[in-house]
């Protein structure tokens, strides 16, 4: 029998969890249709977790993309659908466009297998998202610079821990449900590979507790820097990241398995440890960094 | 003194097409490399590595570069042929990772500019530092000479300086202490 999922009118990170909500109870090789023609707004981080959900379906989803052409036109620039042709079975049609018009855009989906790949996305965001940082997030040379080692190191978890190829995605935008329509920009980076926990256990990381699960396992490498790897400087690029975030008042989520951890600032409410969610492979991980206020504070 | 430009060696020696220092296999190439000429020059040779040509230096690389060149070989890997190791062309781009790695490891490094000044970079206290800068701004001198500009006992001072040069951070000469990268 085929089961039909309903994504929501927002594909954000919580309109994500109602997807995947839906999807708990069907196993990786039932027959699935996603249905987004409702949906009315899609965020970086629903588009890439989309994108994920689609590489862990044995077999092929169908996709039935939003009847809005606004939202779809908007899918098609971010690339959206060049990649979902792969993973999907896409019903109807969607629109092509040229992607010369980058817009707020600071580095469109794009497709991570190798350190090749980090390397292709920080000399592209070095070339395409200068005048938007400076000009828009009022970010000086040393914030910027703080944002695309963010983005290397975030992207490089893939290429380090995942062992399976995943996506990136970077906007700038004004933040209207929060900050007050402040400038931020954003960074998605997902990946449906081994996640956090059996990163951890691989590399005989594992605390000893019987506590242990996918929740600990994200507080165990975030908050105690803890990588894999056992040498004294492995664990640094999420360290150096969480502190670039923590002095920039940005924030960071990290969703692996059934949990989601999170450096939450004082403009979130979001609950720091979430865990008992819905599994989902891989990880799923989120920064966001508020541009600079007049007078430059963070 | 001898000068290793990191940029040609990222593009030339580790054969990779790119401006900026990032990804934890990139570092290590990198460092490879460095590594390799550093153990061609004679053991009390000075180093200078020119990061002029680096856009950017993300933390892995700073720890696979920076740290690991600075750091003791672990037990039983060979000695460093090479202990003196000044950096040059280090901007702003590139102190946000290295000051976050050496802190990590515990470990300072010294940084030459253009205009012929120096800073110390990394995990130093107030007393290191204040004895660095004496040895820098007297271009070397004695222990006694450096005791008194700085007001302390001779013994207090010879072991400051017996720090700094094991960490590698000043030179150890028959007159006293001097600079890295001076003649004397």
């Amino acid at each position: 029998m085929t089961a039909v999922i309903i994504v929501p009118p927002s594909l954000d990170d919580k309109g994500f969890e109602h997807v995947l909500e839906q999807l708990a109870s069907q196993p990786d090789d039932a027959k699935i249709i996603v249905d987004a023609r409702h949906c009315t707004f899609g965020t970086p981080y629903g588009l890439t977790a989309m994108l994920t959900l689609g590489q862990t379906r044995a077999q092929k989803a169908t996709f039935l993309p939003p009847i809005d052409g606004n939202v779809s036109t908007y899918w098609s620039r971010a690339g959206f659908f060049r990649y979902a042709e792969e993973l999907f079975d896409i019903q109807g049609s969607v629109p092509r466009v040229r992607s010369t018009d980058e817009g707020d855009k600071l580095l469109g989906i794009t497709p991570i297998a190798a350190a090749a790949d980090v390397h292709l996305v920080v000399e592209r965001i070095a070339e395409q998202a200068r005048h938007i940082l400076t000009t828009r997030l009022k970010l000086e040379p040393r914030a910027q610079m703080g944002f695309t080692m963010a983005l290397s190191e975030t992207v490089q978890n893939i290429v380090d821990h995942a062992g399976h190829a995943g996506w990136v995605m970077a906007q700038a935008y004004q933040y209207r449900q929060r900050l007050a329509g402040r400038w931020v920009a954003e960074i998605v980076v997902c990946d449906p590979g081994m996640g956090f926990r059996r990163s951890l256990e691989m590399g005989n990381r594992r605390p000893i507790t019987d506590r242990w699960g996918d929740g600990l396992a994200l507080e165990t490498a975030l908050i105690q820097g803890v990588s894999r790897f056992p040498d004294a400087g492995r664990g640094q690029g999420l360290k150096g990241t969480r502190g670039y975030i923590g002095r920039r008042n940005g924030m960071l989520t990290i969703r692996s398995g059934t949990a989601r951890i999170g450096l939450i600032p004082t403009w979130d409410d979001s609950v720091p440890l979430q865990e008992n969610l819905p599994y989902f492979p891989g990880a799923q991980l989120r920064v966001i960094i508020p541009g600079e206020l007049a007078g430059g504070t963070p | 003194m001898t000068r290793i430009d990191v940029g040609s060696v990222l593009r030339n020696s580790a054969n990779l097409p790119y401006r900026n220092l990032v990804t934890r296999s990139t570092g290590a190439a990198v460092r490879q490399c460095i590594e390799l000429e550093l153990a061609a020059l004679p053991a009390d040779e000075t180093a200078t590595l020119d990061f002029s040509q680096i856009g950017m230096m993300d933390f892995s690389c700073a720890d696979e570069i920076v740290a690991k060149l600075l750091l003791d070989p672990p037990h039983g890997a060979p000695a460093r042929t090479c202990g003196l190791v000044i950096f040059h062309g280090i901007t702003d781009h590139h102190l946000e990772a290295i000051e976050d790695v050496l802190h990590h490891h515990g470990l300072a490094m010294v940084v030459h500019f253009a205009d012929g000044g120096a800073r110390l970079v990394g995990a130093v206290n107030d007393d290191e530092r204040l004895m660095w800068e004496l040895v820098y701004a007297t271009g070397g001198t004695t222990v006694q000479a450096l005791a008194t500009r700085a007001g302390r006992a001779h013994t207090d001072t010879e072991q400051i300086l017996e720090l700094l040069h094991s960490r590698h951070l000043v030179r150890h000469a028959e007159q006293g202490y001097h600079p890295l990268g001076s003649l004397h």
